[in-house]
């Protein structure tokens, strides 16, 4: 097209600058010339393994997965012994990491938002307490916080003989956090169901609430008939099964404790340090939001009568929301990415064991690949969920 | 000062909706309200009027608590404001007020805009709550935008939502602070005139507005406010024809100059 162009246009130099210069062209060019680079280095690294590889006898593919893993882990929420194969043992790593980052999310989230709102407390000290928690948290390498919470619950907790015993059965010591667990009963089974039943009733019971507001205009007290509902149905149904109270109580035995269940100091440490480091960025991000809705409308809204609570439910949270959810989808992502610090204070969590793996196994690039792909997948979840969340939240606006 | 400030008191056997005594205000050392008095009776309407930063929005969002006065007496409606939350929502239940820029909230519906507080407030069934919504959004002209959102609306569309969703609560008083001034000019008309349609029902009405059409044929009685006093206030006729004070005279050769 360019050419026919210039055959009306007897201008020497138009062809020649038309491909130097044209930015198309251009960019086509340094594209193919990133990519030809990527495939060279690709091309070489996949070679340069593969012959170490071959000269070290070490097999490539997956099929070591199946081998006996051979090493201990310290924790874990399935049945696991070094009997187990490696892809077991990953299991069991994956899990950790899924429980501490599940459980660092709900929690940062919660102290993220206490803290958020807080700062915007029209009490001074509670405003400031508030600010000097973020900056200080903030500004300090996760890293290093995660030492810190260690050697905090290492060094100044006694050992298990001299174990501090605040509420009777519970165990405070190095070794971590005992507490009683239930013991075996068939009755716990029925309490956990009659617990999932008691949710789907509240759900209900929120729905009955507003059906009949739009009715008659009668309010009900719908969150502390909730709490009601959620405490009385569990509690009805362990009385019903005869109210077994048989604990099982951690004992000291020798240098350690035996029964009930632990939480140990590791995942303690990377709880506590995952939780406030990424709760001092949420704490910031509620704040910003909420700053950003127009005072307007709360002034218009208390204007009409509402009340501060409700201003906050029904006006200004809806459109803080907004704002606050995207940001706080990276402090998801990040929360779970740095659980993988754990491996530098010993908690067993997929980089941990896989890491072990590596080391015993000598297949690298599996191992790594297992990891980025299961970092990966865990992600894109989280921001396919929270994409739904916010698109959910946008369409009650437009 | 004090022989120009003639003080137009509410005809007698008049009932008196709002009673303003004393009151002063002060946004850390500056002075804002400097001892107001002001008495309305129902239904009177007023305009307040006064150059830029003389305290005209602060003195109407007193009256409605959105501000705090330090000293002296405010009463609405037989109910003193103080510190008492309980009269506060009295007040503001039977206190409507509309503001420069609308402030409607933008993720709620029109309807679901004028239906919030009756619905949280007065504790209406949603039903009746709409019916008494499509009555005053017929009455502001807009029934048909009735699902839009506000986004979706010109400025004289928002205000006059504004103004049904104060309505909805059927107040006794509607508070104007500049509700045409955000507006492009063509648009202040549509406004004005559903204020208008409001003071020929009855409404007392304390309207802070630069609009002097509206005032001389709407009000019935002209506030001058200058550095957080009443410097002079009269019958429109008298004070747009015969100003008392040299402010109140500089303050009209320039309003009424452009
Ligand atoms: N929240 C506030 N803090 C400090 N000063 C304020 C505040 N609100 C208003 N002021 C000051 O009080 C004065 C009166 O303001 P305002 O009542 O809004 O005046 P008007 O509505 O007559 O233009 C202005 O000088 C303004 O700067
Ligand atoms: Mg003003």
């Amino acid at each position: 097209m360019a050419i026919s162009r210039n055959l009306g246009n007897p201008a020497p130099q138009a062809p020649r600058r038309s491909l130097i210069n044209d930015p198309n062209a251009r960019a086509v060019f340094f594209q193919i010339l990133v990519l030809g680079g990527v495939a060279l280095l690709g091309w070489y690294l996949v070679t340069n393994v593969l012959e170490n590889l071959a000269r070290q006898n070490i097999a490539t593919g997956f099929s070591f997965l199946d081998r006996e893993a051979s090493f201990a882990i310290g924790e874990s929420l399935i049945a696991y012994s070094p009997a187990n194969s490696y892809s077991h043992a990953l299991l069991v790593g994956f899990l950790n990491t899924i429980k501490v980052a599940v459980l660092g999310i709900v929690l940062a989230t919660i102290l993220g938002t206490i803290i958020g709102i807080a700062r915007l407390s029209s009490n001074f000290l509670v405003a400031k307490l508030a600010s000097a928690f973020v900056e200080i948290v903030r500004n300090i390498p996760v890293l290093l916080q995660l030492f810190f919470w260690y050697a905090v619950i290492g060094e100044s907790l006694p050992n298990p003989r001299q174990a501090l015993n605040p509420i009777p059965g519970v165990f405070l010591s190095n070794r971590g956090m005992k507490i009683p667990a239930l013991a075996d009963d068939p009755i716990w089974i029925w309490v956990g169901l009659s617990i999932l039943v008691a949710i789907v009733g509240v759900w209900f019971l929120a729905r009955w609430a507003r059906k009949r507001q739009e009715a008659t205009g009668q309010q009900f007290p719908i969150v502390l008939a909730s709490i009601g509902v959620l405490i009385a149905v569990p509690l009805l149904t362990w009385l019903a099964g005869g109210a077994p109270t048989a604990l099982d109580v951690p004992e000291l035995q020798g240098f350690n404790f035996r029964g009930g269940s632990n939480m140990s100091p590791e995942f303690a440490a990377l709880l506590v340090g995952l939780t406030v480091y990424t709760s001092s960025f949420i704490a910031e991000i509620v704040r910003s939001g909420i700053r950003a809705v127009n005072w307007g409308q709360t002034e218009a809204a208390s204007a009409l009568g509402l009340h501060r609570g409700t201003i906050l439910r029904l006006v200004v949270l809806p459109q803080a929301l907004r704002i606050i959810v995207p940001p706080t989808t990276s402090q998801y992502l990040n929360l779970t990415k740095n659980s993988s610090l754990a491996v530098a204070i010993g908690y067993p969590d997929l980089v941990s064991v896989a890491n072990t793996t590596l080391n015993q196994t000598g297949q690298a690039i599996e191992a790594v690949a297992i990891m980025m792909t299961v970092y990966l997948t865990i992600s894109l979840g989280i921001s396919l969920f929270m994409n739904w969340y916010n698109k959910h939240i946008a369409l009650v606006e437009r | 000062m004090s022989d120009t400030n003639r003080t137009v008191a509410p005809r007698p056997g008049d009932e008196v909706a709002i009673e303003l005594s004393d009151v002063h205000k002060w946004y850390g050392e500056f002075h804002v309200l400097k001892g107001i008095n002001l008495s309305v009776a129902r239904g009177e309407r007023i305009v307040i009027c006064g150059p830029s930063g003389s305290g005209k929005s602060t003195l109407i969002r007193c009256i409605n608590r959105l501000e705090e006065h330090q000293r002296g007496k405010i009463v609405v409606d037989g109910v003193e404001l103080t510190n008492n939350l309980k009269n506060i929502d009295a007040v503001r239940r039977d206190v409507g007020m509309v503001f420069q820029h609308f402030n409607l909230f933008p993720h709620l519906t029109v309807l679901e805009n004028c239906t919030l507080a009756p619905i949280w407030v007065r504790k209406m069934p949603k039903a009746q709550a709409e019916e008494i919504a499509m009555k005053y959004l017929k009455r502001v002209r807009i029934p048909d935008q009735a699902n839009k959102y506000p986004g979706q609306l010109s400025g004289g569309q928002q205000q006059r939502v504004a103004i049904a969703r104060s309505l909805c609560m059927s107040p006794k008083v509607m508070l104007f602070d500049e509700p045409t001034s955000a507006l492009d000019p063509e648009m202040i008309k549509e406004v004005l005139d559903v204020m208008i349609g409001l003071a020929n029902e009855g409404m007392t009405m304390i309207c802070v507005t630069h609009e002097m059409g509206f005032a001389r044929t709407v009000a019935n009685r002209v506030i001058f406010m200058d550095r957080g006093e009443i410097v002079e206030q009269n019958e429109p006729l008298e004070f747009f024809n015969n100003p008392q004070s040299e402010r109140t005279k500089l303050f009209l050769s320039q309003i009424l100059a452009h």
